[in-house]
Order: structure tokens, then sequence, then C-alpha cells
């Protein structure tokens, strides 16, 4: 079980959830994948995309203009 | 006991796709959701980047909708191979840059392939006939079905009773008798069966879903391929055309304004490609300079920059210019007065 980051910082959705969906793919169950982003409509959507994929948000949490949502490959 | 059909349904994030996903879910269908990027999408990214709308919310439409019908979504980008979509639509445009009747033929054609790809038996589409005016002609949904290849295995379960009979009603895999035979741009039936099946909150019924059928936004992609003598675009080109005050004063520069704070931060991101002006003796826009300006075009672009900072009425206002290659310089300009602004120069 591994952690890993991935910077979608000024990207507007659906970019990031397209990331974390194409990251996630390499992943293991098992690993944690932190995503930052700077869109804050992405704390509505990562953990929806998360929610119908059958992954779980371990942790979200907003950083000045910053949001970091951590979730558990499942 | 036999393992039901599987249906791709093209999830825009709109009511009509979210119904007609439903009724399929409803006759024991087994349905995932596709959605394509093509960097045109609304998805309230003004919302995002704009400081005064942080308090609207903000979702994916497509998510959520998926989200209420409890399937999965696939997001797909398909933002480099929708570019010839919009460079050279073979069916044309509508009353703006939309090139609609080839982009849902597009769509429905990369839904196939994705339905051929992972095993699936049908593409469900939320379309209407009648209901919009360049891609639901009753005329047109065939060439849909033709040309995307996707022939009679394209299922419209909101108006499936005013078209022939498809491949997953006559084979049985669903009921013709359970579809509906919804047409026109008359909304209450939708409506009716949305209350019906207890869907609240969802997307603007009749609001379209690309910044491609907005005049203003299209103007300004026009104003683009017009000044760089070519039809072509990046995603960041694209992007910018959302945010700030667009400003050509000339054929070959233009400035991109930011309008408030939110801009500013978002534009920050984009200043290492970009020569930009900052204001240093007062509050002000973050502007970057698209094109090839001279000093002489810098100078009447800081000029425009101070009339839009809080120094406007002064005699002098300072901002410091940022060349692409890392150089600064710090100029005193006195900002221009309205008058001169001329109200073409705004894109």
């Amino acid at each position: 079980m591994s952690s890993y980051t991935l910077d979608a910082r000024n990207m507007l959705c659906p970019l990031p959830v397209i990331k974390t969906q194409d990251k996630t793919a390499e992943l293991k169950r098992g690993d944690t994948l932190a995503v930052v982003c700077t869109d804050p409509g992405a704390l509505n959507d990562i953990p929806a995309w998360c929610k119908i994929n059958g992954h779980q948000v371990l942790d979200t949490r907003e950083t000045g203009d910053e949001v970091i949502i951590t979730l558990l490959v499942s | 006991m036999t393992s039901p059909r599987k249906a791709v349904a093209l999830i825009s994030g709109g009511l009509d796709s979210l119904l007609a996903a439903r009724l399929m879910l409803e006759q024991g269908i087994h349905v995932e959701g596709i959605n394509f990027y093509t960097g045109f999408c609304v998805e309230g990214h003004t919302h995002a980047i704009r400081k005064k709308d942080k308090k609207k919310p903000k979702r994916n439409n497509a998510l959520w909708s998926a989200e209420q019908l409890g399937i999965k979504l696939h997001i797909v980008d398909i933002i480099e191979e929708y570019k010839d979509i919009v460079i050279n639509p073979r069916h044309g445009y509508g009353a703006n840059l939309n090139p609609c009747l080839d982009c849902k033929i597009f769509m429905v054609s990369k839904a196939r392939q994705w339905m051929e790809d992972n095993g699936f038996d049908f593409i469900i589409s939320g379309e209407v006939i009648g209901q919009r005016p360049m891609s639901q002609r009753k005329y047109l949904l065939p060439v849909v079905m033709r040309e995307s290849g996707a022939d009679d295995r394209l299922l419209r379960p909101l108006c499936a009773k005013n078209l022939a009979p498809t491949l997953p009603e006559r084979e049985g895999w669903v009921d013709r008798d359970r579809l509906l035979d919804f047409h026109g741009r008359n909304r209450k039936p939708q409506m009716a069966l949305a209350k019906q099946f207890g869907f609240e909150d969802f997307a603007s019924p009749s609001g379209g879903c690309c910044f491609l059928t907005d005049a203003s936004y299209a103007k300004k992609l026009a104003d683009l391929w017009q000044a760089r003598h070519e039809k072509k675009y990046e995603l960041d080109d694209i992007m910018l055309l959302k945010v700030g005050r667009h400003i050509r004063p000339k054929p070959n520069y233009k400035l991109i304004v930011s309008r408030e704070e939110g801009e500013n931060k978002y534009l920050s991101g984009y200043r290492k490609n970009f020569t930009h002006i900052e204001t240093t003796s007062c509050g002000g826009p973050l502007t970057l300079i698209d094109g090839v300006a001279t000093e002489e075009d810098i100078e009447t672009a800081s000029r425009i920059v101070a009339r839009f900072s809080q120094g406007k009425n002064e005699d002098s206002v300072t901002v410091k210019i940022t060349h692409i290659n890392g150089d600064e310089k710090t100029v005193n300009v006195l900002p221009m007065p309205p008058s001169e602004i001329k109200q073409e120069w705004y894109v």
C-alpha cells in the first residue's frame, strides 16, 4: 500500500475528476491518493466520483486557496 | 438466470439524460453513464473562478446525475479529438459557434466505441424530437444514428414511440410499451416525470451546457481565430476566453484584464506564459497580453490597465511589466480616459 499525490491545481472541474479517475486506475486497492485542487467544486465532485465508483474519501481539507481530498482506492 | 442487458447512457448532467437513464433502470437494464469533456462544458467554471460567486453551490451535474441514479459514470477527456468538430463541422454551426449536430454524432460515435470495447449492448440518449433547433429535428435523428455508426443500437427512451423500433426494442431487451412519446419544446412532461421519480434540484432543464452556444463566448473565439489567422486553439486558449475582460486595441494583441480577486488568482496561474502587467502603486487587475505587442502597444496596454485600477482618477499609476522572458520593467503611466477606450476594442 502506497500513498500518492496528484497535483490538479489551476484545473477546473471536471479535469481534477478526470485526472483522479485516470490516476486511480493505475493504483492498487489500499493505496491512498491525495488530490490537491484549487477549484472548490472538487470538494463536491471528487467525493461524488468516489461514491459512485466505490472508493472511500478519507479526508477533505481546505488550506488557503487549495482543497485537498484524500481517497482510499477500494 | 440470464445477465441483464447493458446500456451506456450519455449523461450530460441535464434532466433529459437523467430521465432516459432512469427509465432504463426501471426496466432492469444495467446502465453505466458516459460523459465527455470537450473543454467548452459550462459546469460552473465561471462560478469556480470568480470570488463573488464562491458561495453559489458548485458541482458537476453529470456526477450528480450518476449519484442520483446510483450508476457508474465514466468521464472521458475528448479535448484533442473535439477540436476538429469545432473547427471543421461537416454540418455547420448553429446560431453561434455551436456545431451541435456534428457534436452529437461525435459523442454517439465515441459512446458506440466504448460500448463495443466494454461489451455493452446499446446506447441511451436523452434526446427528444423537436426539442432543440439544430440536432434534435426528427429528420436529423436518423443522421445521428447512421453517421455515428450506432445505427439501431441507439435508443432514445423519452421519444422512442415516435420513432421506428430499435434493436433493443425488437429483441425484447426493453419493453417498447414502457417507453415514451415526448416531442417538442414543452418541458412539462419531463418536469412531471422528474417529480414522479422524486428528482429535485436537477440542472436547469432548458439551459445550454456548452459555451459555444453563448454569443459572447463565440465572439471571443471568432476573434481569437481572426487575430491568429487560423482556426486553431489549445485548451488554455478556450479556458482563458471564460475569464476577464478581453480588450483588443490592435489586431496584433489583446489584453485579458481580470475583473476581481478570483480572476486575478486564476490568471496568475498563466503569468509565466504571457507578458503581463500589474499595478504596484494601487490595487488593480492582473492583465495578460495575448499576442505580439510592441513597446508602444505595451504602453497603451499599461494605460488601459491603470484605467481599471483603483488609481484610475490619479495623474499617475505605477505598473510593473513582466515580459514573457522574465524581464521586468516598472513605469508610471497616465490612466487612459474612458473616452479613449473605444467600444469596438471590447471583444
